[in-house]
């Protein structure tokens, strides 16, 4: 089962044939996942090869290449100026989960594919400028490395991609049913909220990590959400205690705006509901372990 | 990138917004001539405004009204160089002076729980904005605006009609609004706001005082952009680590920090401030994420930053290689030290897990660097980082 991503996901890769696009198919494949078609219209009817003698071929156009494969899955390498447009594009062709990589988009551009895509109602979105979604063993759809932790019950949504590895590399004695990175942007597609559904939901999930960080309301918004509607553990980590205000730290949403967006408030909001938020990445990764090693006796 | 003042006067005035006549001065003198030119268009009136990107100028006496050049000179004589909340004022504002009758408060920004914008328009303006949404919510309307459609003349009447205009004023400040929507998406902004935006005496609308917050990922879209920051003010570190691409922001600590990725390089700094405490309070001295897939050239480049601050007591090497390599990683940190030499006495505590980490651990044996530490994991790593910043006396 797991979450949004899983054993019947075909995957499609906008700006595979770019250097960044080349690299992250490689290791996508290398870990399992089915790659179906890569998307340059420049480039279409040609294939790539891989190593381990795959031959994956380039579409024109999404469309085309949901036609030619009935790929369900986009993951989207292509340069930050260019993304809205493929993202537009695969939101018009209907694919059921377009995964936004890039880094440094425009926050109008996310803006106005994230609300273009709400609007139709075909596709989730995934990012922007995130590590993208792994169903360890199944599939990957982004660059989480595959090899950070195998299969298992936990849950994993977080807004930043080497706390995610962090936390997978912490508890991969346990394996993780799917680790989501939803991305660190002001606007992004799929949020915590989102993601504690879907983990609620996955009978393949027993408890759940959740890693927020400054900037925003949406971990605020998280714990009002998991205090009405999640009954299985939740564990939390927020970055950027120490972070000074007014200043972006490396995420173009990680900014504490006055007396907004704090470390702080977002710890004691989950604690009130009831979530146990570790100091740090193991103290965190500790009280998960507690958590799995509790429900197993 | 935040705005000063008078560059979002000039924004506006580019989008058709009403202003009114304004020049900057960094010297008295300048400010004189600046009264010479603009003081007749209000019968000798100007005001002198410190260009700092905080509030509450005014209460700081960074805004004087005067009635001529001579008092438009000594008014800028006695705010250029003043400090307001921690910022030193440099440039001042001649603007021309208005006879407001009325001040109200309009602004755009992102609304980032819904994913949309947010359009928020009051009859009272001139005063805090946060003050009014708190003791009087009911006076500060609240519109989504959908990206897409953005402020049209139905969005901007609604807009209006919200926040209770007397329907004379209407058409005219629906006018107004529209056209700092315009600001809004032709400059990739992510905040809009004019407070006050005035009616004068007259009856005209004019946005008075501005602000302009821009989204830099949108440069690309944007050649002029580059040119309205505020170079002057940039710390010497972060504008040498911009120079290298190098996402670093100066903090006050003593343990340098370098780490991939905002999130653990977030955390880096919190879990340092956190065993700092034992150590005589112990804090970070910087951010510094070296980005994914960082190349030993990278990592060098890092590291020459850090140990540029004289405040730099040892310095803390946190990476969990994903898509960086850890072998990159220990490379850079080896090349750097070497390139540096003798003349360095600083301690480095590294800790490096993931891609390549025999790799990476082994380089570091091999080239067994006097001031380099190898700490298993991130919390001990930080703890060692914490006691050597602190020094012999302290552990």
């Amino acid at each position: 089962m797991a979450i949004f991503l899983n054993a019947d996901s075909k995957v499609i890769v906008q700006g595979m044939t770019g250097s960044e696009g080349m690299k992250h198919t490689q290791r996508m494949l290398k870990s399992g996942t089915d790659i179906v078609g890569g998307v340059n219209p420049r480039k279409a009817g040609t294939t790539v090869d891989f190593e381990g003698g795959v031959s994956v071929p380039v579409y024109g156009t999404v469309k085309e290449a949901i036609e030619a494969t009935g790929a369900n899955v986009s993951v989207i390498f292509v340069p930050a100026q260019f993304t809205k447009a493929a993202a537009v594009e695969a939101i018009d062709a209907e694919i059921p989960l377009a995964v936004v990589i890039t880094e440094g988009v425009a926050v109008k551009d996310t803006a106005e594919f994230y609300n273009y895509a709400k609007d139709k109602g075909t596709t989730r979105i995934v990012g922007p400028n995130c590590p993208g979604l792994i169903t360890p063993g199944v599939s990957n759809a982004g660059i989480i490395p595959a090899d950070i932790s195998g299969t298992g019950r936990i849950g994993l949504v977080s807004k930043s991609g080497t706390l995610t590895y962090q936390m997978m590399y912490e508890l991969r004695d346990f394996g993780f049913s799917s680790a989501v990175g939803i991305g660190g942007d002001p606007i992004i597609g799929t949020t915590h909220i989102d993601c504690l559904e879907a983990f609620q939901n996955d009978p393949d999930t027993d408890a759940i990590v959740m890693i927020g960080e400054i900037g925003g309301d949406a971990e605020e918004r998280a714990a009002a959400y998991i205090k009405d509607h999640v009954t299985k553990p939740v564990v939390g980590y927020v970055a950027g205690f120490t972070a000074p205000e007014g200043k972006t730290m490396g995420h173009a949403g990680a900014i504490v705006s006055g007396s907004s967006g704090t470390a702080q408030a977002k710890k004691e909001a989950l604690e009130a509901a009831g979530v146990k938020v570790g100091k740090t990445p193991s103290e965190t990764a500790d009280l998960m372990r507690e958590i799995m090693q509790g429900s197993a006796k | 990138m935040d705005l000063f003042e008078y560059q979002a006067r000039d924004m506006f005035e580019k989008h058709g917004v009403p202003v009114l006549a304004g020049a900057v001065a960094t010297t008295p003198e300048q400010a004189r001539a600046a009264a010479e030119q603009i003081g007749p268009k209000s019968g000798g009136v100007t005001v002198v405004k410190a260009q700092v990107k905080t509030g509450g100028r005014g209460k700081a006496g960074g805004v004087k009204v005067t009635k001529s050049p001579d008092e438009a000179q000594a008014a800028a004589e006695a705010i250029l160089g003043m400090d307001i909340k921690g910022h030193t004022v440099g440039t001042v504002m001649i603007a021309q002076g208005a006879r407001i009758a009325e001040e109200y408060y309009f602004s755009i920004l992102l609304d980032r729980a819904n994913r949309t914008y947010l359009a928020m328009c009051s009859k009272e303006g001139g005063m805090e904005i946060e003050q009014l949404a708190v003791e009087r919510p009911e006076a500060l309307a609240r519109i989504a605006v959908d990206p897409n459609t953005g402020i049209d003349a139905a969005k901007a009447q609604e807009i209006v009609d919200a926040a209770g205009f007397d329907e004379g004023d209407q058409a005219a400040i629906a006018d107004v609004i529209q056209k700092l929507w315009t600001v809004y998406r032709e400059e990739d902004a992510t905040l809009v706001e004019v407070n006050p935006l005035v009616k004068t005496e007259d009856g005209e609308i004019v946005a008075l005082d501005g602000k302009v917050t821009l989204d830099t990922n949108a440069d690309f879209r944007h050649a002029d952009h580059a040119a309205l920051e505020d170079k002057a003010a940039a710390d010497p570190l972060e504008a040498a680590a911009k120079e290298k691409d190098l996402n670093y922001v100066k903090l006050d600590g003593s343990v340098g920090i370098i780490g991939n990725g905002a999130g653990l390089v977030m955390s880096t700094l919190d879990v340092v401030a956190y065993a700092g405490e034992e150590f005589g309070g112990q804090k970070p001295a910087n951010f510094l994420d070296i980005g994914g897939g960082a190349s030993a050239e990278v990592m060098a480049n890092g590291l020459h930053i850090i140990l540029s601050d004289p405040q730099v007591k040892s310095v803390f090497v946190n990476v969990f290689g994903g898509i960086t390599s850890c072998d990159a990683v220990a490379n850079g940190i080896v090349g750097a030290l070497d390139a540096l030499g003798d003349e360095e006495d600083r301690p480095l505590v590294v800790r490096l897990d993931g891609n390549n980490v025999e790799e990476g651990r082994r380089i570091l044996q091999e080239r067994n660097h006097p001031l380099v530490t190898v700490e298993p994991t991130m919390d001990g790593a930080a703890r060692r980082a914490a006691e050597l910043a602190a020094g012999p006396a302290a552990s």
